[in-house]
Parts: structure tokens; C-alpha cells; sequence
């Protein structure tokens, strides 16, 4: 047993939703109770999709178990296919029917259906959501493209022009349908016509020509690796290794495309208009150099974007991590890059606690660590799934390719203090209107309430600024003397909560009892920038 | 008062008390009982609510509660693993290192319910016997209790229910020669609560003690001399339990709209034997009061045909208040449960043409409600949008279980509710 409080991932089950939702013309029967119904908002109301998810749940109740939940199912199966008509079907086990055991696999096969039936093994005890996508997309993938198969060992045809297959987007992906139109349209600019794109708007009847492609580029790995590989094995399709993350590995990503393809990558690459390189080495920017930045996400987002961070901002990578534990290897190795410790867990107070203990300057984090970040009054922007109602925006926002790299831009320096702004707060610090406790303009009013929760009970208010301080017991935190607090609150408020903590340690560490003007300067010597 | 006749005489037949009603037995699209947990832990401020179940369950809590905002809230998952099923760990040792784990991280807790899932329910883990055992280690700082939020078992407000069942049993005995007292039952957001006691006070009928209380201490005695007044309609197990301790139940429509509230404080007074004249001197100017507040939304809504999904069970009271107070006509009222001597009072105020249902296939649910073409659609989360996009306005049930929406003072902001949906699609032109 685990004792969590929030979880990154849904149950596998929910993955196989995110692929049969993502499609056209497959239709899911899901044993399960009712309760589990709750998954059709997660696509209703985050996705904001205008469809149900298509997706028939037996919802069995406890007066079932005694009778006939078998039964059941196979009714929900023949309902399903009488009304929805699909060209393939999913049927699979929840977390509780998993424990009932009434063999979904079989009892579909039963009703011997004109189409195909796709029977789901996905131990909800044991995996996670991304797994349950991945395996659900190749199990479609096989049993729509198997059939389809080359004896081993045939050469590959080549038509007249280079065709590639684009797999991995979802429905629920984070910016699954922009990343799609967005490298879609950079291979056609290549000259390398989409086969297929999977499972996002694919029917069956596409997966069964993915085998007409001449290679894969395989945008979410942890999604669509299991069946890039399959197809590779059967098909001897090549699959692009890179993920078009951020400029560099965009540039990268076309070489590696344009290779496979045998077209020639430099007018598309002396074409890109990206900003991003630009605005990085443009003057503005100097103020992002070395700004401490903790990395949490999906692997492939938190590898990409710890490397955007460290080459193409010029931050500071200060932490790395994932909740993918299969992808732990891959983040533990980029993390070395760094210099740091991969942090490999799903347990989100865990990742708040290494925030809190490592005080970034900015974290590039999941909906769950802008949490974090919010009540420890760090910026911070989201790169990576579980994903929000926001990061669904109406703009066409994508994170991959050239455009991707001028949104992650954006996105990721907005939070901070602007440039200039940054250095006139911090040469009028004293003035009224650019006092401490003034929050950044573009964060609006909501960034000096968020501090006020931080901790409620840390800076005395004027009325216990002219008592005494009391003395604090040597164990605990040494108490602020109220000139050095008044000092403290001069600090702009983005560097205050550090400025805080590394006095307190400075003052813990000598064992100081109270903190002066002199302790707080000397721990600012003492730690410097 | 006057307003309020003229829509009743508009139903001039009602009373359906013995209304056939459609019983469905197919796909249910409602949540379970764990999702009461997203109020229950706001109004028993320090009990702590944790899941025995899968990785669904805590999604689920998660996914329902919408968005983050607490720090770290009074509720998690012990997510029951691979390891626990294939018997490789004992399940309970397992449950106790974690409600350890809890109990060390969070010292504050006073009350701690182990909540039942499907899957705890079929291994058969024992959490009563957990909850006994962990009560005895933990006495007298904690107090550990369990009940069943299952979906195998319980409906989305069900949840309440077995959870304030459970309590019963904790609250001490009110002495058998103890005075006449009014015990208000059912999660109430705590201004309607305070609104109330200033109308009991104003009647005099007393004392009144609400359940659950706001703290896990505050349990009200409970015995012969307890009369109960139902503040949801959802608490079948809670009331049973509560007259097995000598509580009698006081029969009363719930306290939705100015009628349904104006009937219910008149069912404690008649208890107390109050006269018409008290009565009618604390509910006239308040239900005056509430009417002046209706009336916008009357002339928004009345006329306007409305088709109830079955989701909280709040759609009996809702739909009377709907038909009655505003002149909405019914074209289908569902109910995941109906609860026939609970409802005995708000039956017998619905039109009698009114098509019930209880239960539910969602498919055919949808077609029968393309089929009556309403102009609203009160659903759940999963459907709205859909609906929304087929060209329906529709208004989301769950906010009718997390909103205050009880008593006179909120019969506008109930209304209200309903005419936002209208008010906005008649706003985005296009
Ligand atoms: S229906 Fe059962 S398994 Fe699903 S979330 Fe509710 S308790 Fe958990």
C-alpha cells in the first residue's frame, strides 16, 4: 500500500480512454463500477471536448456480484456494437472488474462481432496511465496493421516521395494537437507526405496503412515507442529518435528526418524564422543567466526542457526529475548532465519538498508543481501532463518544432521578473510605488496573497515590531530582530524567501540566537550569488 | 406568499405520490460515494478522510475536487498494490504502517475515517475490524471510523450518508428525561447553518445542534427525546441508524426554496407546538423576502421545460421548487435512488403528470431527452459539454451539492443557477 495525496497518472485504464477517445470509429467497453465514469469529464471538461468519450462502462453494483456480472458485460459489448457501430473494438477491465475476473478477452470473442474485437490486459495494480496508452496503441496498432504484414525479410518499396507515419498524439495530451499541426507541417515542408497520424484523428482502417510508410517519427515515446518498435520489427520502418523539442533539437530533428528521408534539410533550416535564438542572446536576456531552475515532468519533457533551460536560456539546471519510473534511466543520465541528482518519483510531497529544500529561482514543472511553486511564490511554468483545463488554451500553442521553441520562449520568461523591470525594482527599492511587498505587474494582484499563505506566521507584523524579540530556543529558528526583518522587507520579494532561509541557516549554523542587520549581511557575504 | 399561490394554482393537479416511475438498471454516469469527501473534509474540520483503494479511487477524488487548493488536504489514498493482492504483504499490516505513516505526519487529526473502495470491498479487507484495532492503538487521541464510499455500493451523495452513519454511533446518549431537542441532519454549508439557528431561536424551538458538527468534538447527544429534521434527502442509513438511537424523524418537504424551507421550519414547529401566528410572524418575512428575490428569475424561467439527470437525489426537492416556486414545467425527473417515505412530502407537491425515473441508462436517458427537446438540462460533468455542443443549455448538478443552497436566503441564488445557463446562451450570439 502507498499513501498518496495527489497522483500524476491515472489508472492504465484512463491511458486506453486517452487512445480510443483520441480515434475515430473505436468504441471502449470498460468493466467497471460506476464511479468510474468520473474519467468522461476528464476529457469533457479539461479537454473541453464536445463529444463523450466513446465509452460504455457495465457500471456493475455489489447486488451484480452475487448474479451474473459475465452477463453483464456481454450485453454492454452487444449493446454497444448495435448502437455506436465501430469499425474496431477495446474491451478491458477496470481496477475492480480486474479483481472479479470475468474475462472481458473472452467473453467479447464469444459474441463473435464482424469487426475487431482488441481484448486490453492492463494490471491496474501494477501500471499507470502513459503505460496503459502505450499498450492500448499497439495492440490497435498490431491488430488493425498485423494483417497487412510483408513476409519477413521483404525490402522496402520506396514510392516517389518520402512518407512518413506521425505517432503518438492523444486526446488529453499536453498540447498533443498543436505538437501534431506543428511538425506536421514542418515534414511537409521538407517535402515528406504524413501517412498516417495516430492515434489522434486516425480511424482503424488508418492504422491498417501504417505499414505504407517509409519511417516514424514518434512524437511521444512513452506513448507511442512500444508500437514504433513493433512496426520497425514488422515493417522495417526506421523510427527518428529525436523528439523536436525546443531549437536545437529541432534543427537536430530535421537532419535526423531529412537523412531518413533523402531530401535535403538546408532551405528548410536557412528558412526557420524561429525568435527564440534570438531572444535569448538578445541583451534583455542577460538577467536570465544562471537563474536557478528545477525540472519536474514525463521524461521526455523534463529531459527536453532541462536542455533548453541549461543551452538555449542559459539557466541554471538546479534539480531534474520524473514520474515516469520507466523512463528513469534516461533522466538519470540527463540529470548527470547537470550535475544533479534525478529525483524518480510519483509521490508529490516528495517533489514539493525538494522545491522547498532547493528554493529555484523558476520551476518548469507539471500542474502539480505550479502548486508547489505557488505557495512557495516561485514562477514557474507548466512543460508536462497532468494536464489543466489551462493548458488546453484556444491559441495554437504548440511546444514542439520552431514555433514550439518561440512558445516555450514565452512561456518560461514571462513568469520571471522582466529584465528591466527587474533592475528598476531593484534600484528603487526604497521607493514607494517599487516597495518590496509591490508584486511584478504582470502577475497582477494575486502574487502578494500567495506570500501571505506561504507562511502566515513568519514575518511579525508592524504592531510586534516594536517588542522585544524573543530570544529563540537554541534548537529551533533563530528569531529576527526588527531592523533586520525591516532590511529583509527591502529585498525584492523574488529573492526575499531565500534570502530568509539562507540567513536563518547562516544563523543556525553559528548558532545565533537572533538575527541582526550584521547576521543578515553576513550571510549574504557568506553565501554570496 | 401570494406569488407562491399563483404558480401552485397554474399545476392545478398535483400530488404524484403514486406516479408510476421508470426503473433503469443499465449504465449508470454518476459518480460514487468518494467524491462526499470533497465537502465532508471542509465541514468536519479536523477529521481526516483516507481511501483504502486503487489508483481509480484517488483519480477519481482528485479529478472531482477539480483543482489543488489546499496545501496538503484532509484527505488521500492508501493505494492498495500488487504486492498487497498477491498476498505478499498482509493487507492489514499494510493499512496500519500507512495510517502510522499519516498519524506521524499529521498530528493534528482527531478523527480519522478509513473509506472503503470497490476493490477493498472485493478482497474483503476487513475495515471495521482495521478501524477497531487502529482505534484502540491510537485511543484516546485518535478516533478511527470506517464506512463504504464504494461505487459497487454507493452513489455520489450516498457517500454522505454512510459516512454520517457511521458517526451515529460515536454521538453520546442524550439522558432519557433530557428536554425536547432538534437535531438538523445533513451536511449544511455553515452560513445556512447560522441562518437556520436564527430561525429556530426566533421560533423558539430548541435546543438545535446540527450533524455533522463543524468539529469532530462537538458530537451532538442524541436520544428519545431527539427530533430529527432531514436537511438532504440522501440519508436513508444515517436517519435509520439516528431512530435506532431514539431519534423520531420529523416528516417535512427539505429545505429548498421559500415553500420547501417555510414547510420544514413549520415541521419543527408544529413538534414544538408553536402557534400559526409565531410561525407565520418568523416565515412571512423571510419567504416575503425570498418571493421578492424569486421573482426575477420567474419571469426567466417560467414556461421553460427542464429535463433532470439523475445524479445527488437532490432532483425530487430541486424539480418541486423548479415546477412550483418558479413555473418551470418537468419533462423528466431522474433520481439515482428514490427514497419514497424520505420524499413522502415533496411527492405529493409534484405535478402529477410528472415522469419519474430512477436509475438510469445513460443512452437511452439521452435519447429520451432529445426527444422531449428541453430548454435545460440539469447533468453531471461527463455529459454537459457534450450536450452543450449538440445545441442544449444545460446546467451542471454538482454544483447544487457545493453550493449553499438551502434555506430562504438562498432561494434567489438557486434560481439563479438555473437562469445563468439561459441568461448566457441568450447573451453569446452566434
Ligand atoms: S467506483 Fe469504486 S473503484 Fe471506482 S473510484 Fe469509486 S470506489 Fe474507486
Amino acid at each position: 500500500m502507498q499513501l498518496t495525496v495527489w497522483t500524476y497518472e491515472g489508472p492504465p485504464h484512463v491511458g486506453a480512454m486517452r487512445i480510443a477517445t483520441a480515434m475515430e470509429g473505436v468504441h471502449y467497453v470498460l468493466h467497471a463500477p460506476q464511479g468510474d465514469t468520473y474519467a468522461d469529464l476528464l476529457f469533457t471538461m479539461i479537454e473541453r471536448r464536445g463529444k463523450r468519450p466513446p465509452v460504455t462502462y457495465t457500471t456493475f453494483q455489489a447486488r451484480d456480484l452475487g448474479g451474473d456480472t459475465a452477463a453483464l458485460f456481454k450485453n454492454a459489448v452487444a449493446q454497444a456494437y448495435e448502437r455506436f457501430e465501430p469499425q474496431a473494438m477495446l474491451v478491458g477491465a477496470s481496477c475492480t472488474a480486474e479483481l472479479i475476473q470475468d474475462d472481458p478477452a473472452g467473453l467479447a470473442a464469444a459474441l463473435a462481432l464482424p469487426i475487431p474485437v482488441v481484448p486490453l490486459e492492463l494490471p491496474s495494480y501494477q501500471r499507470k496511465e502513459n503505460w496503459g496508452a502505450a499498450e492500448t496503441f499497439y495492440q490497435l496498432v498490431r491488430a488493425m496493421a498485423g494483417p497487412t504484414a510483408p513476409p519477413r525479410g521483404t525490402a522496402r518499396a520506396r514510392g516517389p516521395r518520402p512518407r512518413c507515419n506521425l505517432l503518438g498524439p492523444t486526446a488529453l495530451g499536453f498540447r498533443h494537437r498543436d505538437d501534431a499541426a506543428e511538425i506536421g507541417s514542418l515534414l511537409c515542408s521538407l517535402g515528406i507526405d504524413v501517412n498516417v497520424t495516430a492515434p489522434l484523428g486516425a480511424t482503424p482502417a488508418d492504422l491498417a496503412r501504417l505499414g505504407e510508410a517509409d519511417f516514424n517519427v514518434v512524437l511521444y515515446p512513452e506513448i507511442a515507442g512500444l508500437a514504433a518498435q513493433w512496426l520497425q520489427r514488422t515493417f522495417g520502418q526506421p523510427a527518428v529518435k529525436t523528439v523536436p523539442l525546443g531549437y536545437g533539437a529541432t534543427c537536430e530533428f530535421i537532419a535526423e528526418v531529412a537523412a531518413l528521408a533523402g531530401v535535403d534539410a538546408a532551405p528548410v533550416l536557412a528558412r526557420n524564422r524561429s525568435r527564440q535564438p534570438w531572444y535569448a542572446k538578445s541583451v534583455d536576456s542577460t538577467y536570465l543567466t544562471g537563474k536557478r531552475v528545477f525540472v519536474f515532468g514525463d521524461a521526455t519533457h523534463a529531459i527536453a526542457a532541462a536542455r533548453i533551460a541549461a543551452r538555449e536560456l542559459g539557466f541554471t539546471v538546479v534539480g531534474l526529475g520524473t514520474y515516469s519510473r520507466e523512463h528513469a534511466r534516461d533522466v538519470r543520465e540527463a540529470a548527470a548532465l547537470y550535475g544533479v541528482d534525478a529525483l524518480v518519483t510519483d509521490d508529490y510531497l516528495e517533489v514539493e519538498a525538494r522545491v522547498a529544500e532547493l528554493a529555484p529561482e523558476l520551476v518548469l514543472g507539471t500542474q502539480m508543481e505550479r502548486h508547489i511553486a505557488k505557495r512557495l511564490c516561485i514562477p514557474c511554468a507548466v512543460i508536462s501532463a497532468p494536464v489543466h483545463v489551462q493548458d488546453f488554451p484556444a491559441r495554437y500553442s504548440p511546444q514542439m518544432g520552431f514555433e514550439g521553441a518561440n512558445v516555450l520562449f514565452d512561456t518560461w520568461v514571462h513568469p520571471l521578473m522582466m529584465g528591466l523591470e527587474e533592475h528598476l525594482v531593484t534600484m528603487f527599492r526604497g521607493d514607494f510605488e517599487f516597495h518590496g511587498e509591490a508584486a511584478p505587474s504582470h502577475l497582477g494582484a494575486a502574487a502578494t496573497p500567495a506570500r501571505v499563505e506561504e507562511a502566515p506566521a513568519a514575518a511579525p507584523t508592524a504592531e510586534t515590531d516594536s517588542s522585544p524579540p524573543v530570544a529563540a530556543a537554541t534548537s529551533g529558528p533563530a528569531a529576527w530582530a526588527p531592523e533586520a526583518e525591516k532590511e529583509l522587507a527591502k529585498i525584492p520579494f523574488f529573492v526575499r524567501g531565500k534570502a530568509r532561509r539562507n540567513t536563518e541557516r547562516f544563523a543556525k549554523e553559528r548558532a545565533v540566537a537572533l538575527i541582526t542587520l550584521d547576521t543578515l549581511y553576513d550571510a549574504k557575504a557568506h553565501f554570496g550569488r | 406568499m401570494i406569488a407562491l399561490r399563483d404558480v401552485s394554482t397554474a399545476n392545478p393537479a398535483p400530488g404524484c405520490a403514486t406516479a408510476p416511475v421508470l426503473r433503469e438498471r443499465g449504465q449508470r454516469e454518476v459518480f460514487c460515494g468518494l467524491t462526499g469527501i470533497i465537502w465532508l473534509h471542509r465541514k468536519i474540520q479536523d477529521a481526516f478522510f483516507l481511501v483504502v483503494g486503487s489508483r481509480t479511487c484517488a483519480h477519481l477524488i482528485q479529478s472531482a475536487a477539480g483543482v489543488m487548493i489546499f496545501a496538503e488536504p484532509r484527505f488521500a489514498t492508501a493505494i492498495i498494490g500488487e504486492r498487497d493482492l498477491a498476498g505478499l504483504a498482509d493487507a492489514n499490516e499494510e493499512l496500519d504502517r500507512v495510517v502510522g505513516q499519516l498519524l506521524s505526519r499529521r498530528p493534528e487529526i482527531k478523527l480519522l475515517f478509513l473509506v472503503g473502495s470497490c476493490p477493498s470491498e472485493v478482497i474483503k479487507l476487513d475495515l471495521s475490524r482495521a478501524a477497531a484495532r487502529l482505534s484502540r492503538t491510537y485511543a484516546p487521541q485518535v478516533r478511527v471510523l470506517n464506512y463504504s464510499g464504494s461505487g459497487i455500493e454507493t452513489t455520489f451523495t450516498q457517500g454522505e450518508d454512510a459516512c454520517l452513519a457511521a458517526l451515529v454511533p460515536e454521538l453520546p446518549p442524550l439522558a432519557a428525561d433530557a428536554p425536547r431537542s432538534l437535531l438538523v441532519v445533513g451536511a449544511l454549508a455553515d452560513v445556512v447553518e447560522d441562518q437556520l439557528q436564527r430561525a429556530f431561536d426566533e421560533l423558539g424551538v430548541g435546543p438545535v445542534r446540527f450533524f455533522p458538527p463543524r468539529r469532530a468534538a462537538d458530537l451532538p447527544a442524541v436520544g428519545p427525546g431527539t427530533r430529527m429534521l432531514l436537511a438532504q434527502p440522501f440519508l436513508a442509513d444515517t436517519a435509520r441508524a439516528l431512530e435506532e438511537r431514539g431519534a423520531r424523524r420529523l416528516p417535512a418537504p427539505f429545505p429548498l426554496g421559500a415553500e420547501g424551507t417555510a414547510a420544514w421550519l413549520g415541521a419543527a414547529a408544529t413538534e414544538w407546538g408553536i402557534g400559526a401566528e409565531r410561525l407565520a410572524a418568523v416565515t412571512f418575512p423571510r419567504s416575503e423576502r425570498a418571493c421578492r428575490g424569486l421573482a426575477r428569475y420567474r419571469s426567466e424561467l417560467a414556461g421553460k421545460r427542464v429535463f433532470l439527470f439523475p445524479d445527488s437525489q437532490l432532483e425530487i426537492p430541486i424539480a418541486r421548487f423548479l415546477a412550483r416556486e418558479l413555473g418551470m414545467v418537468l419533462t423528466e425527473v431522474g433520481t439515482p435512488y428514490l427514497h419514497r417515505e424520505h420524499l413522502a412530502q415533496e411527492l405529493a407537491l409534484l405535478p402529477n403528470d410528472v415522469v419519474l425515473s430512477e436509475g438510469q441508462d445513460v443512452e437511452r436517458q439521452l435519447d429520451r431527452c432529445r426527444a422531449a427537446n428541453p430548454d435545460l438540462v440539469v447533468c453531471g460533468l461527463g455529459l454537459a459539454n457534450p450536450l452543450e455542443a449538440e445545441g442544449y443549455t444545460t446546467k451542471w448538478s454538482i454544483e447544487l451539492v457545493f453550493t449553499p443552497i438551502q434555506g430562504f436566503e438562498q432561494a434567489a441564488d438557486l434560481a439563479e443557477l438555473f437562469a445563468r445557463p439561459l441568461v448566457r446562451r441568450a447573451r453569446l450570439v452566434a
